[in-house]
C-alpha cells in the first residue's frame, strides 16, 4: 500500500466550516469585525522611538571597536609545532616516513592497507588517462561519469541494498543526509558519543535532539517512553512528527560497537527510523566487511539508512549512503553536499571500486587478520603499566588513556604528547586523538588513538607493544620524579 | 546595481589604509546587464506555472483514488511509522521536475573537456524511469566548469599527476592534525599562498565544506554576518552553523549594504543592544546564477570605513578573471591583503577538486587549529594536490611556457565574442561583460525543457536551471565558457542556439547592444590571436 502526501487539508477545512453551528459562525464574524476595527480604526499608542542624528550615528560607529578576526596564535603553539614535526614524506603506507625517520604506522585509518595497494594505483592512473582529475561540475550538470554510476552500483550490491548514493567528501555524507530527512519539528534520538560530523548534521537539521548516554539502552528506552507519553497527549502533532535514531556502528571516540540488535528492537517497538553511521565499521566489522549489520547478522533492510565514509578502510576520498530506493532517491534532490558540490574525481571513484573488488576477493584473509591483529594489540596494550585501554578487543581503533589522569586536561594532553613523541623515536608512529574541545557535545578524556592494520605481522605487533611499554614507562617515571 | 562612492568618505578615511586607494575609475569599465523581461512573458510564465499546478493537483487526486497508477519510487506505508515525505517537495518532484528530468544528471563517459560523450538515455513511461540505450553521443560541452581548460586527460599536468600517484598512492586516511600532513600538502599551501599573493593558505578536499566547516571557526554567537542575498548554499550553511546573527543585503547593492552596516553597528545586537563582537561581510567574486561580479572596490571601502571583515568566495572567479587569472582582486587591481578571508575552489579553473582559504599567517594558524576539517576529516588526496600544483605553475608561468597567459587570453576572447553574439541575437543575457558564466533567460518552465532537449538534439550540451535555484519568473540556461573552446566550436554553438531560440521563441531582448558590449576592435584576441590553443583530447 502506498502513501500519498495529504494535499487536501483544504477540503477538510471547508467541511468543518459547513458543519459548524450557527452561533459559532456568528461569534466568529463578530470577532473578525472587531479585529478589523482594532487594526484600522483605532489610535495607535506606540512609544516614541528615539531617533539618532547622523552625527550621533557617526560617533557611535567611530567608537565601536570589533574584536580581531582571529585570536593571536603564536607559531610555538604545541599543536602547530607537532604539525611541523610530523610532516610525512612519501607514501603513507604500512610505514610512515615521518621527519626523515621510517616508523610503523599505527596512526592512520589504513585498516586494510588499501592506501599502499599497487593495483588500486594502476586503476586510478588508468582512469586518470581517460577522465583527467576533476569532474568539473556537480552531479546534475555533467559531473556524473560512468565510474560514479559503477561505484554506486557496486556499493549497493556489496551492501545488499537497493540503491547507493555517492558523496565527494566523507564528512559531508552524514552531515547532508540527516538534514535531508529530518526538519524543524522532528525528533532525533542520538547517542552522546557520536562523531562530530553527525553533530553538525543534527545542528543543520534544526530538529529536537534528545541525547542518550553512550550505549545506554535503558536511558534510550526511558526517553522513548517519555516521547510516547507526549505523543498520546497530542496525537495530531505526533502524526506529523518524524522520529529518528542516530548511532554509529563503531564509535571513533570510544572504540566500541553499538548494540544494534537492541536498537532494532526499539525501532519496531517505538516506531523510530534508524540512521547508522558506519565510517569506521564499513570495511572493518563483519565476515566480509559489510559493517555492523553483518557483524550482528541483522538483515540490512532493518536499517533505514546506512552512511559511511570511503576515506578509512577503502583508502579513497568521499562517502556513500545506502538503503532502500525510496529513502536514497530523496537525497538526489535534497542532499546539500550532493546537489551543490562537485562530484568525486573519477580516478578516486575508480580507486574505491578497485578497493571494493579487493575486499570481496580477499575477504577471508583481510578481515580475519584485522580482527586477530586488533585482539593481539589489545591484549598487549592491556599490560602497559600506568595506562588504561578503551575499546573492544576486535575494534581496530583503540584509545590509550592515562591510568591516573591528573585532572588538568592540558597537563594530561602534554604528557600523552610526550609519550607519542617518545614512541616515535623508537620507530612507531602514533597520534593523539584530537578534538575541538569547545564544540564537542561530549568530550572524551585525552587519549592516544591507535589504529591497527591487517597487514601487521606478529613481530611488528610485539615491537609496537614493547615500544609503547617503554615509552610510557620513560615518560610516566619522568613525570612522577 | 553599484553606486558611486560617497565623495566625502573618499577624502577622509577613518582607518589607516594598507593599500593605495582602489582605482576611482573602476566603475567606467564595470558593466552589468539585467534586462527586465517583457510583461506578456511574465504573465505567460505565471499562467504556465498555474496550469502545471492545476494539472498536478488533478493527477495527484487521480493517484489517490487509484484511477491512475502510481509510478516511480513510492514510499511504502509502514504501520505506526510517520511517513518520511509529507511536504510539497514531493508534489513538485512528481509533477514538475519529473516531466523534464532528462535535462539533468546526464552521465558522460569521457573527460569533461570542451566536447563530451553523453550516455544517451530514453524513457518508456514519460520520464518516471530512464534507461540507458547503450549509445553515446558527442556533444559540445557548455555546462562543465572548465574555464581555463585544465580538464584534460593528457599533457604535462596529467603526467605529473600520474608520477605523483605512483610515488604517494591515492589515499591518506588521516586528518591534518593526526598524521595526515604530507610534504605535498605543505608545498600546495605555499604555492596557493604565492598564487593569491597572501601570507599563508590552508586547503580542504571539498569546496562546499571549506565554507561550511571554516566559517564557524571565524564567527560565533554575538557576531553579525552580512550576506549577499544570492550567496551559495554552502555560505548560508556555514553562516547558520556558526550561530552568528545573519542579515542579508540586496544583491550587489552597496547602498543597501552600507545602510545595513550603519544600522547594525549603531543599534547593536537584537534585544540586548550590546555592541557586535565582529561584523563579517560575506560575498562571492562571481555569482554563477546571475553572472554578476561583486563591486569589490566598494565592499573594501565600506569594510575599511566600518571596521568590518570581508569573506570573499572566489569559487567561480579564481583563474577565470583578472589579467593574471588571480580572481576579482586581480580584475580590479586591488591588494589581496585587504581581503581578510580569501576563499575559493579548485574545481572550476584548475581541473581538480577541493577548496582553499588564504589570508594572514594568524588566520591560517587559527584555522589549522580550529577548523572542523583539520581534525575530523581526511586531507586531500595526492593526485588531486599535484593537479592543482601543476596547473597553478602553468597559470603563473613558472613552467617556463606562456601556456598560462594564452589560456587566460583565450578565455577572455571567447567569452567576449560569445556574449556579443548572443546579445546580437536578441536574447536576454544576464551578468557582467567579463564574467565567464553566461546566463540566458528563458522564463517558462516548458521552455527550459524544450531548450535543453533541442540543443542536445543538435549537438550542444547546456545547463538549464529554474526555481528554486533562480526566482520563479527567471528560469535560465547557463553557458560556461572554456579557454579550450575554439572559434569553430563557439560558432557552432551560437548557430545551434540561434536555431533553437527561434524555435522556442526566447528572443525577448529589446535593447541595442552597443551601449554594453565590446566593439569589434575589442574582440580581437588579446596578444595571442596568431596561434589559439587547440584541444586534442579524446
Amino acid at each position: 500500500m502506498a502513501v500519498i502526501p495529504a494535499t487536501w487539508d483544504l477540503y477538510e477545512l471547508l467541511q468543518a466550516v459547513v458543519q459548524a453551528p450557527t452561533y459559532h459562525i456568528v461569534f466568529e464574524i463578530l470577532l473578525i469585525l472587531w479585529i478589523i476595527k482594532l487594526i484600522f480604526f483605532s489610535k495607535s499608542y506606540a512609544l516614541e522611538k528615539t531617533v539618532l542624528t547622523t552625527k550621533e550615528k557617526d560617533e557611535l560607529i567611530e567608537e565601536w571597536q570589533p574584536e580581531p578576526l582571529v585570536p593571536d596564535i603564536p607559531d610555538t603553539h604545541p599543536v602547530l609545532q607537532a604539525l611541523e614535526r610530523n610532516i610525512i614524506t612519501g607514501r603513507p603506507d604500512k610505514y610512515l616516513n615521518v621527519n626523515g625517520r621510517s616508523c610503523l604506522n599505527m596512526a592512520t585509518m589504513n585498516f586494510l592497507g588499501m592506501a599502499g595497494d599497487q593495483t588500486i594505483e594502476t586503476e586510478a592512473i588508468k582512469c586518470l588517462r581517460k577522465y583527467g582529475v576533476g569532474s568539473c561540475g556537480p552531479r546534475g550538470f555533467y559531473g556524473t561519469m560512468d565510474v560514479h554510476l559503477v561505484l554506486e552500483d557496486n556499493l549497493a550490491k556489496f551492501m545488499n541494498c537497493e540503491e547507493a548514493i555517492l558523496y565527494s567528501y566523507g564528512f559531508a555524507t552524514i552531515a547532508s543526509a540527516i538534514p535531508a530527512y529530518s526538519k524543524r519539528g522532528d525528533i532525533i534520538f542520538c547517542d552522546e558519543g557520536v562523531c562530530f560530523s553527525i553533530q553538525k548534521g543534527l545542528v543543520a537539521s534544526r530538529s529536537f535532539i534528545k541525547f542518550f548516554k553512550h550505549n545506554d539502552m535503558e536511558h534510550l528506552e526511558r526517553l522513548l517512553i517519555e516521547q510516547q507519553k507526549e505523543d498520546k497527549k497530542n496525537p495530531k502533532k505526533a502524526k506529523v512528527t518524524r522520529r529518528f535514531l542516530v548511532a554509529e556502528g563503531l564509535y571513533i571516540k570510544h572504540g566500541d560497537i553499538c548494540p544494534l540488535p537492541k536498537l532494532v528492537e526499539l525501532k519496531w517497538k517505538y516506531k523510530v527510523r534508524i540512521f547508522l553511521e558506519e565510517s569506521f565499521s564499513f570495511g572493518v566489522l563483519g565476515k566480509c566487511g559489510r559493517g555492523v549489520t553483518e557483524h550482528f547478522d541483522i538483515p540490512v533492510d532493518e536499517i533505514d539508512l546506512i552512511a559511511a565514509s570511503l576515506e578509512n578502510s577503502v583508502g579513497s576520498t568521499g562517502g556513500f549512503c545506502c538503503g532502500k530506493k525510496y529513502v536514497i532517491d530523496h537525497q538526489r534532490l535534497s542532499g546539500l553536499g550532493y546537489c551543490f558540490s562537485a562530484s568525486l574525481p573519477p580516478m578516486l571513484a575508480s580507486a574505491a571500486t578497485q578497493a571494493l573488488t579487493i575486499m570481496e576477493a580477499n575477504s577471508a584473509v583481510l578481515f580475519t587478520s584485522l580482527r586477530e591483529n586488533a585482539e593481539k594489540i589489545h591484549d598487549g596494550l592491556l599490560q602497559v603499566e600506568g595506562m588504561k585501554l578503551m575499546g573492544v578487543p576486535i575494534s581496530p581503533l583503540k584509545h590509550l588513556q592515562l591510568g591516573e589522569p591528573g585532572g588538568d586536561r592540558d597537563m594530561d594532553t602534554r604528557t600523552l604528547q610526550k609519550i607519542v613523541d617518545e614512541v616515535q623515536t623508537l620507530g612507531v608512529a602514533m597520534t593523539l586523538a584530537r578534538y575541538l574541545e569547545k564544540e564537542e557535545h561530549c568530550l572524551p578524556q585525552p587519549s592516544i588513538r591507535i589504529a591497527v592494520s591487517c597487514k601487521l605481522t606478529d613481530t611488528e605487533i610485539k615491537n609496537v607493544i614493547e615500544c609503547t611499554k617503554k615509552a610510557c614507562q620513560t615518560v610516566l617515571n619522568e613525570n612522577s620524579s | 546595481m553599484c553606486h558611486t562612492p560617497d565623495s566625502q568618505s573618499m577624502r577622509e578615511p577613518k582607518v589607516e589604509m594598507t593599500s593605495p586607494d582602489p582605482q576611482a575609475d573602476w566603475e567606467d569599465d564595470f558593466s552589468e546587464t539585467f534586462e527586465e523581461i517583457p510583461l506578456h512573458v511574465a504573465i505567460w510564465t505565471y499562467l504556465g506555472h498555474a496550469l502545471l499546478i492545476l494539472f498536478g493537483q488533478i493527477r495527484e487526486f487521480l493517484r489517490t483514488v487509484r484511477v491512475e497508477k502510481l509510478k516511480g519510487t513510492v514510499e511504502p506505508a509502514i504501520k505506526g511509522f510517520v511517513p518520511l515525505y509529507q511536504d510539497w517537495s514531493g508534489f513538485a518532484k512528481r509533477n514538475f521536475y519529473r516531466r523534464i528530468q532528462d535535462c539533468w544528471n546526464q552521465p558522460i563517459s569521457s573527460v569533461a573537456g570542451p566536447e563530451i560523450d553523453l550516455m544517451e538515455r530514453k524513457s518508456d513511461d514519460y520520464n518516471w524511469n530512464l534507461k540507458f540505450t547503450g549509445k553515446t553521443k558527442r556533444v559540445l560541452n557548455f555546462g562543465s566548469y572548465n574555464y581555463l581548460g585544465f580538464a584534460e586527460n593528457s599533457g604535462p599536468c596529467v603526467e605529473s599527476v600520474a608520477k605523483c600517484s605512483a610515488k604517494y598512492g591515492v589515499g591518506v586516511c588521516a586528518s591534518l592534525q593526526e598524521m595526515g600532513y604530507l610534504d605535498l600538502h605543505k608545498e600546495l599551501d605555499s604555492v596557493i599562498a604565492e598564487y593569491l599573493g597572501v601570507e599563508a593558505a590552508i586547503t580542504l578536499p571539498m569546496g562546499f565544506a571549506t565554507n561550511s566547516m571554516n566559517m564557524p571557526s571565524l564567527v560565533e554567537k554575538g557576531c553579525l554576518i552580512l550576506s549577499d542575498e544570492l550567496n551559495h548554499c554552502s555560505l548560508i550553511l556555514g553562516a547558520r552553523l556558526s550561530g552568528a546573527c545573519i542579515q542579508t543585503f540586496k544583491h550587489n547593492n552597496m547602498k543597501d549594504l552600507e545602510e545595513k552596516l550603519r544600522e547594525s553597528i549603531v543599534t547593536g545586537q537584537p534585544k540586548t543592544h550590546k555592541p557586535w563582537r565582529k561584523v563579517l561581510i560575506v560575498v562571492e567574486g562571481v555569482y554563477s546564477m546571475e553572472g554578476s561580479v561583486i563591486c569589490l572596490p566598494e565592499v573594501l571601502r565600506l569594510k575599511k570605513k566600518y571596521k568590518a571583515y570581508v569573506y570573499l568566495d572566489e569559487a567561480h572567479s579564481i583563474g577565470a578573471m583578472g589579467p593574471r587569472g588571480k580572481g576579482v582582486v586581480d580584475y580590479f587591481g586591488l591588494d589581496p591583503r585587504d581581503v581578510d578571508v580569501m576563499m575559493g575552489t579548485f574545481t572550476k579553473s584548475f581541473g581538480s577538486c577541493g577548496g582553499y582559504i588564504g589570508g594572514t599567517k594568524e588566520l591560517i594558524n587559527h584555522l589549522r587549529l580550529h577548523s572542523h576539517a583539520s581534525i575530523y576529516s581526511c586531507t586531500m588526496s595526492p593526485p588531486v594536490i599535484q593537479q592543482i600544483i601543476s596547473s597553478c605553475r602553468i597559470i603563473m608561468g613558472h613552467d617556463g611556457t606562456d601556456m598560462g597567459k594564452r589560456r587566460i587570453s583565450q578565455l577572455k576572447w571567447n567569452l567576449r565574442y560569445f556574449r556579443r553574439r548572443l546579445h546580437e541575437m536578441g536574447l536576454i543575457v544576464y551578468g557582467n561583460k567579463d564574467s565567464p558564466v553566461v546566463p540566458v533567460i528563458l522564463c517558462m518552465l516548458s521552455k527550459i525543457g524544450a531548450f535543453g532537449r533541442e540543443c542536445l538534439k543538435r549537438g550542444l550540451g547546456t545547463v538549464v536551471v529554474s526555481y528554486p535555484a533562480t526566482p520563479i519568473l527567471l528560469s535560465r540556461a547557463r553557458f560556461c565558457i572554456s579557454a579550450m573552446h575554439s572559434k569553430e566550436m563557439l560558432d557552432k554553438a551560437i548557430d545551434i542556439i540561434d536555431e533553437v531560440a527561434d524555435l522556442v521563441n526566447i528572443k525577448y531582448s529589446k535593447r541595442k547592444i552597443s551601449k554594453y558590449m565590446y566593439t569589434e576592435d575589442d574582440i580581437k584576441l588579446i596578444g595571442f590571436h596568431i596561434d589559439p590553443i587547440r584541444w586534442t583530447g579524446n
